[in-house]
């Protein structure tokens, strides 16, 4: 079967030139990790596990030292792929300064419209679209660096929406932002799921953020360690802390009271799930 | 403080001047600057004046922020005027002072090059307070195509302007962040010599330089994941388009000039 996105044995390394002698650092040791059209997938590592150069890799910003990597069973090795991938993938950055590039809201929306050499009037259209679809329309005509972190960061958004790209890979979008920001982030990244069918391979810090997604791959020392749904994954909660990795708290709470000898669910990921579980505890007690 | 700072002069507005298309405006401006050049005595420069007001007028731009455009000039407008009036020795001398000797010519032409320094300097000012320098920018790139062909970089040369009138305010920004962080480490920039203030200048520029770096090549990749691949190609959603208005603008602005010839010719 074909998968959408497709990494087979991805080795990525690069060379420190700073150090005497240079060092090799590998960053990705035999990955493979296959996304399907369509899945919301979370990636959770440290920093430096090499998820962010792994998610580069998907829209051929880094291109593999041996393995291979398909878009849409395009491979990222063929220089004349290169556009069609970049369009296929979209990928937005954690810090919304440093990926907004003009100087009026609309304006930077058109960019990669521009770049691909689409029409005047199609782009127009397209703006306004992408721009509707992530609630920034009534702000088309702004400066940047006049909005809030969560409305620059759609705007982002909005920019690789312009593409109309089967898929955006997020790389740690919401970490520079605050509470509401993280939140107007979150629920245009999943709507964009449901409603478009858009794929997404969501880089996060978050937990609560991975659970939302589809499917969770954990990353640790440039290898995929864990992957499943997001149930199988923060249900193994001793493991994650071994990773040094969090779970949501509403997991936290139900491992806790499992070790208490409460009998709650392990699978917990959701507080709807919790307060259900807790509820049905408390029933019985009675 | 750093952040209320606004990006050049540009007063937004929706006058028949702001309307103009950014080429044809620049052009018209050039054009002005020429005329002003060819003026050759005071009625001449009378109807660049009277050319300078009326535009002004038209656009709307308070008459206070002509006369503050000026300010910068002063020193200028004072050295040319101190100059011409004493080293212009033809004429007949109305003052006299060992060297130092004042005629009527050297009155004359001081007062001419004060004021074709002014108009020189109201006219382009009237271009930047009704034009974004996002719109000039692309007039300039527009305008400069044809350079192409001489393998001169316009595409590049306008994108690397965008850049910059972009960052600007995300810089400043940053600059203030670090000023306050090194001021909460216990740096001193507002005392001192100024030497001292210098040398404190030091801890702001360098991480605001390596943070620049950052930026740029996070920007890049950026750019780059949004298939930028240089000029080959591209298309911009914002066409620029000459009105009825731009016709009427260039014919105003020739007729004016034309009335500069023909008082350069008939009074001598």
């Amino acid at each position: 079967m074909q998968y959408f996105l497709d990494a087979e044995n991805v080795n990525f390394s690069y060379m420190n030139d700073a150090e005497e002698p240079p060092v090799r650092t590998e960053v990705l040791k035999n990955v493979s990790l296959r996304v399907e059209k369509g899945e919301f997938l979370a990636v959770l590592g440290h920093n430096g596990s090499g998820k962010s150069t792994l998610a580069k890799c998907f829209n051929a910003i880094n291109l593999p030292d041996s393995g291979t990597v398909t878009v849409a069973g395009l491979r990222t090795d063929d220089e004349n792929n290169l556009l069609p991938i970049r369009r296929t993938a979209g990928m937005v950055f954690q810090n919304p300064d440093n990926q907004i590039v003009a100087t009026i809201v609309e304006e930077d929306v058109a960019f990669a419209l521009e770049n691909l050499g689409v029409e005047p009037k199609e782009i127009r259209r397209r703006v306004d679209e992408a721009l509707k679809t992530v609630g920034m329309y009534e702000y088309r005509m702004h400066a940047p660096h006049k909005l809030s972190g969560g409305q620059k960061q759609r705007v982002a958004i909005a920019g690789i929406l312009a593409m109309n790209p089967d898929c955006i890979l997020l790389d740690e979008p919401t970490a520079m932002l605050d509470p509401r920001g993280r939140k107007e982030v979150m629920d245009t990244v999943k709507r964009l799921n449901r409603e478009q069918g858009v794929t997404i391979v969501l880089i996060t810090h978050y937990m609560e953020e991975a659970a939302q997604a589809d499917r969770i791959a954990i990353i640790d020392g440039g290898e995929v360690l864990m992957d499943g749904t997001p149930k199988s994954i923060f249900s193994q909660v001793e493991t994650m802390k071994h990773l040094g990795l969090d779970v949501p708290q509403v997991t936290e709470l139900a491992w806790r009271l499992r070790k208490d000898g409460f009998d709650i669910p392990a699978d917990i990921i959701t507080e709807e799930e919790c307060v259900q579980a807790i509820a049905a505890l408390l029933e019985k007690g009675r | 403080m750093l952040k209320d700072i606004t990006l050049g002069q540009y007063l937004p507005g929706t006058s028949p001047v702001h309307k103009l298309d950014p080429r044809v405006k620049l052009v018209l401006t050039v054009e002005f600057i020429v005329m002003l050049f060819c003026a050759k005595n005071m009625w001449a420069i009378g109807v660049g004046a009277l050319f300078c007001i009326i535009s002004f007028a038209l656009s709307g731009v308070p008459a206070s922020l002509m006369v503050k455009s000026l300010k910068p000039i002063v020193p200028l407008v004072l050295i040319t005027s101190v100059l011409n009036l004493f080293f212009v020795r033809t004429g007949d001398v109305l003052w006299k002072w060992k060297v130092l000797q004042i005629t009527t010519e050297g009155r004359d032409t001081a007062l001419f090059m004060i004021a074709r320094i002014v108009l020189l300097i109201i006219g382009s000012s009237l271009l930047t307070y009704t034009t974004s320098p996002i719109d000039l920018t692309d007039a300039i790139e527009n305008l400069l195509s044809p350079l192409k062909k001489l393998k001169v970089p316009v595409h590049e040369l306008a994108m690397m302007m965008t850049i910059a009138l972009r960052f600007i305010p995300t810089l400043i920004e940053e600059t203030d962040k670090i000023m306050n962080a090194q001021k909460a480490r216990g740096s001193e920039l507002d005392t001192g010599s100024f030497a001292d203030k210098v040398r404190g200048m030091v801890p702001i520029f360098i991480p605001l330089f390596v943070s620049s770096f950052r930026r740029a090549e996070e920007l890049a990749t950026a750019m780059e994941c949004r298939c930028y691949h240089g000029g080959e190609g591209r298309t911009r959603m914002k066409q620029l388009h000459t009105t009825y208005r731009d016709l009427i603008a260039a014919i105003y602005t020739t007729l004016f000039f034309g009335g500069i010839i023909a008082l350069n010719v008939l009074i001598k």
